[in-house]
């Protein structure tokens, strides 16, 4: 009982984390209709602008943590928004009427540059960073298998939670948000509506970058190890996680984080380490047989 | 950006203004990740400022995005016009000759300038722009001259001899004047490109022709090469046995993964193919009492030519023996060649006589429209497993041949981004063009593998410049860049094989909407 109460308490922390990278994943998908690829790079981007902002810090004395972690991560989300921005702009905006594969492709390729600049311009060796957020809470003991919660993982369900919070506010509540859900549904429509288009999905590209380098920011709290190439995997596990949850739609992609991070967690603590992305994998094979569209998306109508 | 035919001084500001944005936001790019560059220190990460690089980077965007501003984007004549026209069949006017005489007479005298100052790193820059410019104006003249030709079918004629009669004319060239040509480099390359071809025209039928997008393409060819490899190590079987079970074994596996995702449609998909190529991946690298993990499997045995084995020892009848040749590596090499194109072209008639079948038909009208397929009575199950399968299969061909070439597989080779290079050349080749997808494949694989061994860019850049370092980069560039500039594909013209070029118009009586 101990081990999986222990056990669940680390699934819903990585949980946490899938469902915020998941969450860009979603938007873009619902607003453009496109696999943004290179969102995985920009959480690996983000992590590293988290990192050498942290180091950076240290370096010129602000060594008050809560404080250095604030300017931390309001650098790294506005840097990494810019970069999200940057993608959008350069790869995506030019194919936006063409035909559906092209941009999927410049995807690929922006997520092939993102990582193999990380590579150029920061070395491919793994970095380190000694844990910032130490200590935790015992919750309680069963024998001598004591369950803890640790501060680093209050952090990230915490952090997790005021986002969605602030995030389900803007979509629901704020002008901005109408503008993003009614180009969603029709953008033709939303365009002759007076909804700046372009602005929008540069906007949703944005917010998505900008939680993707919270996302990295927790990761590299996290694991306090981050390389080039963790934006490969993790993608790939936060955009099954959307997938999970049915493509679109923003609960879905935050309950499909936690879904995958449980799976990914509990198989690797009572069964093999090694086959852990199999068991999310073919969870996403078997529930997309019995949800087609995923857990809480839409069913799709086509007409022909 | 402002429209051109403005005055001079209000393009100046607005270029200027535009161009400072873009170093702004190329600064707030680069500052901390290119800017601070983390080392290991004693006591965990240091930090080390490269503020010389970082003030590089930023002028490069500018200067680069003012000069675009200046010459192309809000000129009145922008300077690129000649150069597009150059691969047209536009006349040139006055000022089209002007820039480019201008050009070439530059790079010759930049040329012959650094030639004798010796700066090889100009003169490779102004040899390009002279072999860009040279080339042009012929492929121009060629065109001036002889406008009727059909280029398209002399190019696919010519390309199909080339491919033939290339390595055998280049070896009898070799052994009859000795001139030293790197013929190893040029049939392993040329292997390699062949490979990606073939694995492209089998993606082709998958994504190009049944509109099925398939992101774990990869996987099949795994499957192909470790059936290969288990059953040469274990029960001693050759190549030409193995072929066609590998290509079995991967049409299987293209069956089992096709069942589940029949219902699901577009990228729904895409990203369960993604997996499945992830899973077969993180099996063959765990399941080691069978695939011996990250260690891969070696010794796996090359092909014989029937029955003739390509070997120095004279146990037995060898290839050279049998025909009295004096032995040479490069006959096993050749032969290895000649398999890959026999195994392309088998791919690429399959394909071309499959668009004329019913169930080509079928995949096309899939493609096109999935609901209005259904409702015409078209079987999508079947549709979908037979275009499943048969890409499978050319894949698994193709993954038999890699493990005899390499003699050695291992799960390294078998990753996510071989899957999305073998997809982007179906893409940028311009989706269905079994053309197209060939040219792609030799810009791509052959344009990667070159900068290999690019001495030429290690002059411009420094000694210190690792081009191998920079090849995925420039790759991904390469990837986005060509999207962007052409988003159809390099071969744009791809039509459905079968198509009403003009709607009917029938009778109102036998139609209710007075159209069928």
């Amino acid at each position: 009982m101990a081990y999986f109460l222990q056990q669940l308490v680390n699934g819903l922390a990585l949980g946490s984390i899938y469902g915020l990278i998941a969450i860009g994943y979603t938007m873009v998908y619902g607003i453009v209709g496109m696999i943004n690829f290179a969102h995985g790079d920009i959480f690996m981007v983000g992590a590293f602008i988290a990192l050498i902002a942290f180091l950076a810090l240290m370096a010129v004395g602000v060594t008050m943590i809560p404080l250095a972690l604030l300017i931390v991560l309001i650098l790294a989300m506005v840097l990494t928004a810019v970069w999200g921005w940057t993608v959008e702009r350069i790869a995506y905006r030019p194919l936006r009427d063409s035909f559906r594969l092209a941009p999927l492709i410049t995807a690929i390729g922006m997520s092939i540059v993102l990582q193999n600049f990380i590579q150029v311009a920061q070395g491919a060796r793994v970095k380190p960073l000694q844990p910032v957020v130490t200590g935790g809470y015992e919750l309680f003991s069963e024998g001598d298998f004591a369950v803890i919660v640790s501060n680093i993982q209050i952090l990230i369900v915490v952090t997790t939670l005021v986002l969605m919070t602030v995030f389900w506010l803007i979509i629901n509540r704020t002008a901005l948000g109408r503008a993003q859900r009614a180009c969603e549904q029709d953008r033709l429509m939303a365009s002759l509506s007076g909804v700046n288009v372009d602005r929008t999905i540069s906007i949703t590209f944005v917010i998505g970058a900008a939680l993707a380098a919270v996302a990295g920011l927790l990761y590299l709290l996290y694991y306090g190890v981050i390389d080039f190439f963790i934006g490969f995997i993790v993608g790939i596990k936060a955009f099954t996680a959307a997938v999970f949850g049915g493509i679109g739609s923003i609960p879905g992609a935050m309950l499909g984080g936690l879904v995958i991070g449980l799976i990914e967690t509990f198989w690797s603590a009572y069964f093999t380490i090694e086959y852990k992305d199999v068991a999310a994998f073919s969870m996403l094979a078997i529930v997309l047989i019995f949800f087609p569209t995923g857990l809480l998306g839409r069913p799709e109508t086509e007409k022909v | 950006m402002a429209e051109p035919g403005k005055p001079l001084g209000l393009r100046l500001k607005s270029a200027l203004s535009d161009s400072l944005l873009t170093a702004i936001i190329a600064f707030a790019l680069f500052s901390l990740v290119l800017g601070l560059r983390t080392e290991d220190g004693v006591t965990g990460l240091t930090l080390h400022p490269r503020p010389q690089l970082l003030a590089i980077a930023v002028g490069v965007v500018f200067a680069g995005r003012l000069l675009l501003n200046l010459f192309v984007w809000q000129a009145q004549y922008p300077l690129t016009t000649p150069f597009a026209k150059l691969f047209t069949r536009e006349p040139f006017d006055e000022r089209d000759k002007t820039v480019l005489g201008a050009t070439a007479a530059l790079g010759v005298v930049v040329f012959i300038v650094s030639a004798v100052f010796d700066a090889p790193a100009f003169e490779l820059i102004a040899a390009a722009v002279l072999i860009f410019v040279g080339f042009g104006v012929l492929r121009r003249a060629i065109v001036h001259f002889f406008p009727d030709l059909p280029y398209a079918h002399i190019f696919i004629v010519g390309g199909i001899l080339f491919a033939i009669f290339f390595p055998l004319t280049s070896y009898a060239l070799e052994k009859a004047f000795h001139l030293g040509l790197p013929l190893r480099y040029w049939f392993d390359l040329s292997i390699l490109v062949l490979t990606y071809v073939m694995l492209g025209w089998g993606l082709n039928i998958v994504v190009g022709l049944a509109g099925l997008l398939d992101l774990g393409y990869v996987a099949f060819y795994a499957v192909g090469a470790y059936t290969f490899a288990l059953l040469a190590t274990h029960f001693g079987l050759g190549f030409w046995i193995c072929l066609p079970i590998a290509g079995v074994a991967a049409a299987l596996w293209g069956v089992i993964l096709g069942f589940p995702v029949l219902r699901l449609r577009g990228d729904y998909l895409a990203i369960v193919t993604l997996a499945f190529g992830e899973i077969i991946r993180i099996v063959l690298l765990n399941w080691t009492e069978v695939t011996n993990g990250p260690n891969g499997i070696s010794g796996i045995p090359k092909p014989t030519f029937f029955g003739l084995p390509f070997s120095p020892f004279a146990d037995g009848t060898t290839f050279s023996s049998f025909f009295g040749l004096k032995y040479d590596a490069l006959h096993g090499i050749i032969f290895l060649y000649y398999v890959i194109l026999a195994l392309a072209f088998l791919t690429n008639l399959v394909t071309l006589r499959m668009r004329r079948l019913p169930i080509g038909r079928a995949w096309e009208a899939m493609r096109e429209d999935e609901i209005a397929c259904r409702s015409l009575g078209i079987n999508t199950t079947i549709t979908k497993l037979t275009a499943f399968a048969t890409g499978a299969l050319f894949g698994g061909l193709a993954g038999c041949f890699f493990a005899t070439r390499q003699g050695f597989v291992s799960p390294e080779s078998f990753s996510f981004i071989e899957s999305a290079i073998i997809l982007s050349i179906v893409v940028l080749g311009g989706m269905g063009s079994q053309l197209g997808v060939a040219i792609a494949a030799v810009v791509m694989v052959g344009g990667f593998e070159a900068l290999r061994h690019t001495e030429g860019l290690q002059s411009i850049f420094g000694a210190g410049f690792d081009p191998a370092l920079y090849r995925m980069l420039l790759f991904g560039i390469a990837m986005v860049g060509i999207m962007v500039w052409r988003p159809r594909g390099l071969i744009a013209s791809r039509s459905p094989t079968i198509a009403l070029n003009e709607a009917k118009t029938v009778s109102a009586d036998l139609v209710r909407q007075g159209r069928g």
